[in-house]
């Protein structure tokens, strides 16, 4: 009952709870979640969206670090285009394997994901690392580069904002224009969009990956602009992961990426109470995260398999 | 002999709202070749797979040489010595013809004596296979062999083939004959799932007729005529082919190839170079057994494949309803107003008028008689006659002055062919021009002007016999064995 309770207060248990812990734990999760939702709809595994937001991460702050001090309403949006143009070369690498030689995005992008983790290990050891050159950390970003809180005495912070936007956005692209119908078409059935359609699903599976990788690099300068204000070696404690089981609870709708999102927020800041106040290790959250991830897709297979496809004539 | 080798009465199956058979009878005496006929949807093959129990009957009695048994898996048919090879092929192409064989066995693989098992029962039935042979590497008559063997390794001595001919060139559909014969005389029994009614009454020696799900004639095949066959099967005013006039058409040239060829990434040249010409109010037949190049030619023709040397004038905007329509042409998963689009994808800027394409699909599904919920419905939901007539629909009305369509009637219905084949003559009535292949030398004959055959990647005019009766220049080419 205790540990019901600790992980309760510590998700949804006081406005603090919600706002600060839930919420901005939910924000990446959102962005990644999208990135995710977005590339599965076209039928690209894209499983290095961990990978594409350290990147994005890296890239925010190397602008919020290096570059000459400038007004907030320049550098926050400067550090969300270079998150963006970080996790979408990272996504783009793995774009271009495929395309050129062929090579499973499975494969590439996983691969990637360690590459990034190094990439990160260095930098907070080398170019980017604080001055006293001890810890394995940048410097604090100076206070134009921190992105605004939306409530006062909260730590929700913009980031929710552009994943709400990115939301709805994705939803209309997806189920009104012309770009999102072809991305579609090319994830539920590449061969009938190709010869029915005219469309040529590797020209639109590359500007897809570029797009998710984007998404999930805007999710790592949300990270270090909003909650961290400098790079550490541990930016993502696996989100690009969980991000995997936020598209696929909310079935790659961008509306129900919102839910999940929070919904995992809620999970991932009530686990850490629970750990703080129950003394409950963390895996057991993650032990229900994936009970719940596997009756989901049970669910869905069931369903699947339940429809008439194909009924015999 | 007298009790019967299989006999299935009464029988009741639903699938949630969709009454599939109604009290259904079907009764196969030993050693004879029996065709179950019907429209799609008429339940033959929810009918058979009940028998080799791949599905429950909700209701009903089955008996297997006289004997009362339930089937409550394919293990336990297989076991009572029941086969049956699906008009989709079950194989797994990347095994070789030995491995698939002996899936479903137990213990551990002895390749190499299945293939001897493989050589010995090709070589005793005539139905030869490379055992070693991937699959994927088979044609497709070859395929179904290997379907055949698989079932006759696990001593099957009743054998359901479900449309076995509807992907086989008329020579392999002789041999398929040849071998049936050969093994119902040596005590074998056959049920054959078949829409073709001639190959019904040529090959069949009893009938079974089903009719949404009912049985509405049986009997012996010598004594019942086509026609009654054909009222039974669709009921009142069952549409009739006719002979179509031979001849050329002088309208304008739709579409033109002028030495147009096309050779694979390989550089295996798939269609050597080919000059043709395809005229307003024209429908210009193909025939060609599988891998002659007529696949090529068509692609060409509907603006699928570019030439790699040569040229090719076609409309803008050319109709194509290719031969395996739930890869190419449809997305099974989407819906039917979604699927409409689908033609447009490439064409469509910034937002997709669905209200449009909603309306659009509407019209097709009242015009082209395609039975559904509506618009709305998932493709995956029609059957397989209904997802044909939808696709014809939205050719004909993306299109309306030029059509390509890749045997467009395969695995369909007395009614559903000729709604297909209707919309394909529509095009030349109205002044456009249309290309048609099929694998049935009687349709092509029945519904085009002109001719021509592939072979070995050869384009051949054939100049029509003077007895409209005589189909041997027709057959001759299609071989390789010139005029």
């Amino acid at each position: 009952m205790d540990i019901l309770v600790a992980f309760w207060d510590g998700a949804f248990g006081s406005t603090y709870a919600f706002w600060s812990a839930t919420l901005v734990r939910a924000t990446p999760l959102l962005l990644v979640g999208l990135a995710v939702a977005l590339a599965f709809r076209a039928g690209i595994l894209n499983i290095g969206a961990e990978g594409q937001l350290i990147l994005g991460a890296i890239a925010a702050a190397a602008v919020a670090l290096q570059l000459p001090p400038a007004p907030r309403v320049v550098m926050v949006p400067l550090m969300m285009l270079a998150g963006m143009a970080g996790g979408a070369v990272w996504a783009g690498i793995a774009a271009l394997l495929r395309r050129r030689f062929g090579v499973l995005e499975v494969i590439s992008t996983i691969m990637l994901n360690f590459v990034a983790l190094a990439a990160v290990s260095w930098m907070v050891r080398g170019p980017l690392q604080e001055p006293t050159r001890v810890y394995p950390m940048s410097e604090t970003f100076a206070a134009a580069a921190r992105w605004p809180f939306l409530i006062t005495g909260q730590r929700l912070h913009l980031g929710i904002v552009l994943g709400l936007l990115a939301a709805g956005a994705l939803w209309f692209v997806l189920a009104r224009t012309a770009v999102g119908f072809r991305i579609r078409a090319i994830g539920a059935g590449a061969r009938a969009a190709q010869s029915a359609g005219g469309v040529e699903p590797e020209r639109v599976a590359a500007r897809v990956f570029l797009a998710s990788g984007a998404l999930a690099g805007l999710a790592g300068a949300s990270e270090v602009g909003g909650v961290t204000w400098a790079l550490y070696e541990g930016i993502s404690p696996g989100h690009g992961y969980t991000a995997i089981a936020v598209a696929l609870l909310a079935r790659l709708d961008p509306r129900w990426v919102v839910v999940s999102a929070v919904f995992f927020g809620a999970l991932e800041a009530g686990g850490a109470s629970m750990q703080r106040e129950a003394g409950v290790p963390a895996v057991a959250v993650q032990i229900v995260t994936a009970t719940i991830l596997l009756s989901v897709l049970a669910i869905a297979q069931w369903r699947n398999a339940r429809r008439p496809v194909g009924a015999p004539e | 002999m007298s009790e019967l080798a299989l006999a299935l009465r009464d029988i009741h199956k639903r699938f949630g709202a969709t009454v599939a058979l109604e009290g259904a009878r079907c009764l196969v005496r030993p050693g004879t070749v029996h065709a179950l006929l019907g429209e799609n949807g008429a339940g033959k093959t929810t009918l058979m797979r009940i028998a080799f129990g791949m599905l429950h009957a909700d209701s009903g009695t089955l008996e297997r040489d006289g004997r009362a048994v339930r089937f409550g898996h394919e293990r336990d048919a297989i076991a009572a010595g029941v086969g049956m090879v699906h008009q989709h092929f079950m194989l797994i192409p990347a095994f070789t013809v030995a491995e698939n064989a002996a899936l479903g066995g137990r213990g551990h693989l002895d390749r190499a004596a299945t293939a001897e098992r493989i050589r010995r029962i090709g070589a005793s039935t005539g139905l030869a296979v490379d055992a070693d042979a991937r699959v994927r590497d088979l044609p497709v008559g070859a395929q179904q062999r290997a379907e055949i063997l698989r079932a006759l390794m696990q001593d099957a001595r009743l054998l359901i083939l479900d449309e076995p001919t509807a992907v086989l060139t008329p020579l392999e559909s002789d041999e398929l004959y040849g071998w049936m014969r050969r093994f119902t005389a040596s005590g074998g029994t056959i049920v054959l799932i078949t829409h073709k009614l001639r190959e019904a009454l040529a090959v069949a020696d009893e009938v079974t007729v089903l009719r949404r799900g009912r049985t509405m004639l049986e009997g012996r095949a010598d004594e019942i005529s086509e026609s009654a066959l054909v009222t039974a099967i669709v009921g009142e005013g069952a549409p009739r082919a006719e002979e179509a006039p031979r001849g050329r058409s002088s309208g304008a040239a739709v579409f033109t190839l002028d030495g147009a060829s096309w050779a694979d990434a390989q550089g295996v040249l798939r269609l050597s170079p080919t000059t043709l010409t395809v005229r307003a109010g024209e429908i210009l037949g193909v025939l060609g057994v599988e891998g002659a190049g007529q696949r090529e030619l068509l692609r060409l023709l509907a603006g699928r494949l570019s030439p790699t040397a040569g040229l090719v004038v076609r409309p803008d905007r050319v109709g194509f309803i290719p031969e395996d329509r739930l890869h190419d042409a449809v997305i099974p998963d989407f819906s039917l107003t979604e699927n409409h689009a689908l033609a447009e994808a490439s064409r469509l800027d910034r937002l997709v008028p669905w209200a449009r394409h909603a309306a659009a699909t509407s019209a097709i599904l009242e015009s082209y008689d395609v039975r559904t919920t509506g618009p709305a419905a998932i493709m995956a939901t029609l059957s397989g006659g209904n997802q044909q007539r939808f696709v014809a629909g939205r050719e004909r009305q993306r299109a309306p002055q030029a059509l390509v369509a890749e045997n467009p009637t395969r695995g369909l219905d007395v009614r559903a062919t000729a709604r297909v084949l209707d919309a394909v003559r529509d095009v030349a009535a109205q002044g456009g021009a249309a290309v048609v292949y099929s694998a049935d030398l009687d349709e092509i004959l029945a519904m085009t002007q002109r001719v021509v055959v592939c072979f070995g990647g050869r384009v051949t005019d054939v100049a029509p016999p003077l007895d409209p009766a005589d189909r041997s220049p027709y057959a001759r080419a299609l071989l390789g064995l010139g005029a």
